[in-house]
């Protein structure tokens, strides 16, 4: 059993919801956030009116102060546009939690949208470098495609290490293809087996396409407030019970073991927090931007031991009808990737709390976790929710 | 011409020389890359230039399928490599005549050869051993 050590304020989340989803092209990062965040704040029994805490990331230079004068929030008293990559936003949730429970804050908006696939600003060299700094003097002239080679390495250390095979990776794949099965949302649907995956183009070894998130338009708006702000909600609030982040390394020879993740510490912090183990928690929303990333993460909160990740994902464990299920919503491999699923971890984690996830619902969800990651699998931020 | 800034150019100054280059600490005798303004392992500024072995071992290495830079063709290989001094840096690797597109494996022992550039110092590229 849970045992919380939070003694603070209770705060929850009120209200979630997505973006448009896919391919966006009849409106703009800040009018699909607009929407999502209405319809979160509606949840809440709140408004725009309401909201004195914003946090943002990927939303522009200054991201919170654009976002809060498109939405006429002119005095917020929090503001936050830290940028952890696809992990902000569970970094987020520790942030609000704490200036809520401390009220420096009551109603704080979190959120993103991005039309990554509309405006194709996706490349293989990954974000362009200035010409003299670290990364163009010692990384970028070796042509080590960005992200996927950052994390390709990552898997071939613990392939090497621990003997994971391109099965093991696969199986995370298809389990978040059967997810995707259940969801009328979900970008990709086509039934997907393990040999199938492995037929999969090479992109860089070890990681074939198949491995890799979609790249797709998308995002999404979470409410967190007291408990006493979300007594009009027109939905059942979740609690907030754990919360933590790290980040190891921004080069990749700077990884200190390139087996080992930054949810190593946000996940034991959120856990210790939380006063749970893995053994606790019902239903998991992994940061599935490449498979290995949700093998690395399982390690790393002790769902298995450092090594036993590809024998723990096999036989359908993270998929439906699976011991952990995981990818809920079909995750970032298939169900929507909007260059940070951060987000959309939260909204899923939230909806199957709720028990309003329709044919991919777990039964009796009590404890959900939402682990974001970051960067080149840098940062990791992972939030305990419970019911 | 102009590469990196005033605390890596000693690494690019030996690189136009053929020499890889490490900082290493005076006090404590830790070896660091990349280069910085203070010792990472004991927090003194009592830094050196010494010249590394030029030898190390692949820690992981990935071979690339996809067209990332114009004077790369796929497939090549890009390896993580710990230096004998053990600092690790990211690389390419290359055959015999210095050109990319040979293969290696976590645990091959591998040794630096330099990559002329038209635009910036040689780059460090590394080689199986013999
Ligand atoms: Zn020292």
């Amino acid at each position: 059993m849970t045992r919380n050590v939070w003694d603070k304020r209770a705060v929850h989340i009120a209200g979630v919801a997505e973006t448009a989803l896919g391919e966006v092209r009849d409106q703009t990062e800040l009018s699909m956030f607009a929407a999502a965040a209405r319809e979160a704040l509606g949840e809440a029994g709140l408004t725009l009116r309401d909201v004195d805490g914003v946090f943002v990331n990927y939303m522009g230079e200054e991201g919170s102060v654009q976002v809060a004068e498109y939405l006429g929030i002119t005095a917020p008293r929090y503001a936050d546009s830290t940028d952890l990559g696809g992990a902000a936003f569970e970094a987020f949730v520790h942030h609000a939690m704490l200036a809520v429970a401390e009220g420096r804050c009551e109603v704080a908006l979190i959120g993103y949208a991005s039309r990554q696939r509309t405006r194709r600003f996706r490349n293989m060299a990954g974000s362009p470098v200035d010409a003299d700094s670290l990364a163009a003097q010692f990384q970028s002239p070796y042509g080590l495609p960005a992200p996927i080679g950052h994390y390709a390495m990552m898997a071939a250390r613990h392939m090497h290490a621990y003997g994971t095979t391109p099965e093991q990776l696969a199986e995370v794949a298809v389990a978040a293809r059967a997810w995707a099965r259940l969801n009328p949302k979900a970008w990709s649907r086509d039934p997907l087996n393990v040999e199938q995956a492995l037929a999969s183009r090479m992109i860089s070894t070890p990681l074939r396409r198949s491995d890799c998130c979609l790249v797709t338009d998308g995002g999404g708006a979470i409410v967190v407030t007291t408990a006493e702000r979300a007594r009009d909600a027109a939905k059942p609030s979740v609690r907030v019970i754990g919360a933590g982040e790290s980040h190891t390394h921004w080069h990749l020879a700077s990884m200190p073991d390139l087996t080992v993740t930054a949810g190593a510490v946000s996940g034991g912090e959120a856990f210790a927090m939380a006063g749970i183990t893995a053994a606790d928690v019902d239903v998991l929303q992994p940061y599935d931007s490449f498979t290995i990333t949700v093998l690395l993460a399982l390690e790393d909160l002790g769902f298995c031991g450092k090594g036993e990740g590809g024998p723990f994902v096999s036989g359908g464990r993270l998929a439906p009808g699976g011991a952990l299920p995981a990818m809920t919503s079909g995750g970032g491999l298939s169900y929507n990737h909007p260059g940070a699923l951060g987000a959309l971890l939260l909204v899923e984690a939230v909806r199957q709390l709720r028990g309003e996830a329709g044919e991919r619902q777990v039964p009796d969800a009590r404890i959900a976790v939402a682990h974001g990651v970051g960067g080149f699998n840098s940062t990791a931020a992972t939030v305990v929710l419970a019911r | 011409m102009s590469h990196g800034d005033a605390i890596t150019a000693p690494f690019w100054a030996g690189a136009r020389e053929g020499r890889l280059l490490l900082q290493r600490c005076a006090r404590c005798g830790a070896h660091q890359f990349y280069p910085r303004p203070f010792c990472l392992a004991c927090d003194h500024d009592t830094l050196k230039w010494e010249a590394a072995a030029g030898t190390g071992v692949v820690y992981s290495r990935t071979e690339v399928h996809v067209k990332v830079r114009e004077d790369l063709v796929p497939p090549y290989t890009v390896a993580v490599v710990a230096l004998d001094e053990g600092p690790r840096l990211t690389t390419l690797i290359v055959d015999g005549d210095g050109d990319p597109g040979a293969g290696c494996e976590i645990g091959d022992p591998v040794e630096v050869l330099w990559r002329a550039r038209a635009e910036a110092p040689p780059l460090p590229v590394f080689k199986r051993s013999a």
